[in-house]
Order: structure tokens, then sequence, then C-alpha cells
């Protein structure tokens, strides 16, 4: 119970890379890399949490209240904005393929063949 | 607090593994969307008002969208 | 999987490359969960470098939304690289969907393609939505300071607002509301602000991205000194750069055609 994230965000990792494995669609493995992206962001803000901590704003209550992690949020925040970002760029080099190659199966991309 | 946690951890680890098993993209966009609410809630119940309404915007909307607008372009 | 691709030599199939990978995952899984059972319980323990953050943000910056403090003002050199990473990023994707020299620009092609229309309930919606969305926008952008948001998030819900008026009406309506030189000025203005008011820090203050104006009374709309004008340049930055990805993916669908082909 008190490893669940941590349990959790391997489980999404590992579900992520077997989607990356196992794909037939070029588009499918794209988001299946946002997927595993998603399990560092679970990590990050199991780690900063606090039993009983509350959001960092302080706007109504004394800054001296016990409060979780800002720092790793931050850190997160930016990530996953960043990787959304990211995540359009391989979305487009994916029509370029499509449009070259006429197939989006990675069975059948092979950058040695022909 | 723990047991929305839970549920919310819970929740998240289904749903990754729905959107890994949806293999016709159109259906995966639907589902990573709900995965990417389903994620935002999560880290609503994790104390980060921030990371959520990130999330939800980027993995809930634009996302989804320009997945949907590959999927169009690439249909043949 | 039902039929596959003819096997090269030495390629495996497919059960087998599932088998495969299920070995080499329990291996990875094993040594992960070995790794982080290792830290100490989720609930008990935040980083000191948060504890230190969170005692001192507060009169130190006058900022009571903490985690932007962070990103603009204690780690906002990181926030230089992240935001240089999403320019280049859609640099890039701009790069990639541009009109190749076998294709051509058909702006009357959207209408060929225009097969439903949109229902009614659906156009009234989205343009009701507008409005609030954009407001929403700015009020989150100009707020990080106080409230949980910032430049990142506000800056995507404001392109979020254009993917409103494209659903709600049609596409040169859409391309009306954002002609392109604009929004790519505005996302250059946006990371040269940013850069710009870094080296103000260097040269009033002394450090790059130092905060240098006066810091106000926490709880103020202008206040936390460099913080809110930091969060507007990033919030036009984000904003540029997804509507440019948004219209390049829209250009790309409804508008770029092959020269020899009538229909594709």
């Amino acid at each position: 119970m008190s490893v669940l994230p941590y349990v959790v965000a391997v489980w999404i990792c590992l579900v992520g890379l077997y989607g990356i494995v196992t794909s037939r669609h070029l588009l499918h493995t794209i988001i299946c890399v946002s997927v595993v992206q998603s399990s560092t962001y679970v990590l990050l803000l199991a780690v900063g949490y606090r039993q009983g901590g509350v959001a960092p704003v302080f706007v109504d209550i004394p800054h001296t209240t016990p409060a979780v992690d800002p720092v790793v949020q931050a850190l997160t925040l930016t990530d996953v904005v960043v990787g959304g970002a990211v995540t359009a760029l391989l979305l487009a080099i994916a029509v370029q393929i499509e449009k070259h190659l006429h197939t989006l199966d990675p069975d059948e991309l092979d950058p040695l063949r022909d | 607090m723990i047991a929305v946690q839970l549920a919310a951890l819970l929740v998240v680890a289904v749903g990754a593994w729905a959107t890994v098993m949806a293999r016709d993209p159109v259906r995966q966009a639907i589902v990573v969307s709900l995965y990417g609410l389903a994620l935002g809630l999560l880290f609503f119940a994790f104390q980060a008002p921030d990371v959520a309404l990130s999330n939800i915007v980027i993995g809930a909307v634009a996302l989804p969208t320009m997945l949907m607008l590959a999927i169009a372009k690439t249909k043949r | 999987m039902d039929e596959q691709p003819p096997r090269r030599p030495g390629e495996l199939s497919f059960a087998a490359r599932r088998r495969l990978f299920l070995v080499g995952a329990a291996g990875l899984g094993a040594l992960l969960l070995w790794g982080l059972f290792g830290l100490p319980d989720y609930r008990d323990v935040v980083p000191l470098y948060g504890q230190v953050i969170n005692h001192s943000a507060v009169e130190e910056r006058s900022s009571t939304a903490v985690v932007s403090a962070v990103n603009f003002d204690y780690r906002g050199f990181d926030t230089l690289g992240e935001e240089f990473i999403l320019f280049a990023a859609v640099l890039v994707l701009a790069l990639l969907l541009r009109r190749l020299s076998e294709e051509r620009r058909d702006r009357h092609e959207w209408k060929a393609r225009h097969e439903h229309t949109t229902s009614a309930a659906v156009r009234l919606t989205c343009a009701a939505l507008v409005g609030p969305t954009v407001l929403l926008a700015v009020y989150i952008t100009a707020h990080g300071h106080l409230t949980p948001g910032g430049g990142f998030q506000g800056g995507v819900i404001a392109a979020t607002a254009l993917l409103l008026v494209y659903l709600g009406s049609d596409y040169p309506t859409m391309q009306r509301l954002r002609p392109l030189p604009l929004v790519e000025t505005a996302k250059a203005a946006g990371a040269l602000a940013f850069v710009l008011l870094g080296l103000a820090g260097l040269i009033f203050a002394g450090a790059f991205l130092e905060n240098f104006l006066p810091l106000g009374t926490p709880g103020d709309l202008v206040a936390a000194g460099t913080i809110p004008l930091l969060s507007v340049a990033v919030g036009l930055e984000v904003a540029g750069g997804f509507v440019l990805l948004l219209s390049e993916f829209l250009d790309q669908l409804l508008v770029i055609r092959r020269k020899q082909e009538a229909d594709s």
C-alpha cells in the first residue's frame, strides 16, 4: 500500500513498452510512447507527496502549512506541455512516412530495404 | 484522501492498459483522451493542481486532436 | 495477428517477439521495483529543496503560487531550455509539413472534403464557448503567480480556443482569425521577451533571470517582480506554438494536394 504509486508507475511503463513492441500501426506506437512518458509523471508526483500535505498554493493559508513538493510539480508541468509538442512532431514524421512509403506498418518499414 | 488516491491509481493503471490494447488508432484517440482525464484526476488527488490542469489540456484535448488529424491524413 | 509480411532471414515471428519481450519486461520490472522499494514511504518525506522553497517563497518572492515561482524564478533557466525545446519542435514540424515540390495548395479543396455540415447545436456551442475560453486563458496566464496556472497552461488553452473556432465554423473562417505572420511573430516575440528579461536581470541585478523588478505584497495582481511578465512571455510563445501545430496539421489535411491527382 505504501508502495502502490511506484508499482503503478512501473506497470504503466511496462505496459507502454509492450504496446511499442507489439504494435502494428505507427500512430498506435506513438501514443504508446506518450503512455510511457506518463509513467514518469506518476513517479515524480509520488516522490514529492506528503501525507496530509496541501497543494503548494498559499493564498489563504499561512505559508508554514506543510505542503507537497513544488519543485517536482514544476518539472512535471513543463514536461507535460513539451512532451505534447514532441508527440505532435512524431505524428508529423508519421504523416510524411505514409506519404512517401504508403504504409504505416512498422514491420514493413525497413530503413535498409531498397 | 487515501481512498481517493488508491482509486485514482487503479483507474490510471487500467486506463494505461486500455490505451495500449486499443489497436485501431481512431478508437485509441478516444481512449487516450479518457486516460488523460484519469491522469488529471490522479494529479488532483496528489495535491498538484498545476500539473492536473496542464495534463487535462494537453492529454485530453490537444493530443487526441492531433492524432485524429494525423489519422485523417493517412487514411487511404 | 492475422497475416504478416514475409519474414526476412533472422527476423522473429510475432509470437516469438512477444515472448522475448515478456521475458525482458519481467527482468526490467523486477529491477525497477527493487530499486523503487528502496525509497522511503511516499507519504512521509518531502525532498529538502522543496521544503526550503515552500517556507521562503512567499516572503522572498511575494508569490503565493510556489510552483510558478519555481518555474519562472528559482528554476527559470530550466524553463528557458524547455521553452526552446518547444520552439524547436514546432520549427521542425513546420519544416516537415511544408508544401513539397510535388504538391500544391488548393484553396478550394476543403469544399470537396466537406461531406457533412456541422449541426447547429455544435456550431452554437462552439461559438458560445470561444469567448469564455479566451478569457480563461488570459486569466490563468495573468494569475500565474497567485493561483495554480501560469503561461504554459494559459497558452495551450488559448490555442484550444482557435480549435473551437474551427469546429464551430469552417476552414476559411478559422484562416481569417489566425493570420500566420502574426502568429509566428507572437511566438518568436514570446521567446525573445523571455531572453530579454533574463538579460535585463543580468544588467540590473547581476545575475541572468534575476528578479529585479519591485516585488510588492503577496496576493496583489501586480506583484512578484518579473514572474508575471515571464509567465505572459511563455504564454505567448506556447499559444503561438500550438496554434501553429494545429494549423500545419489542418493545412496538410485540407489544403495540400499532389499536383497530378485530382482527388486523393
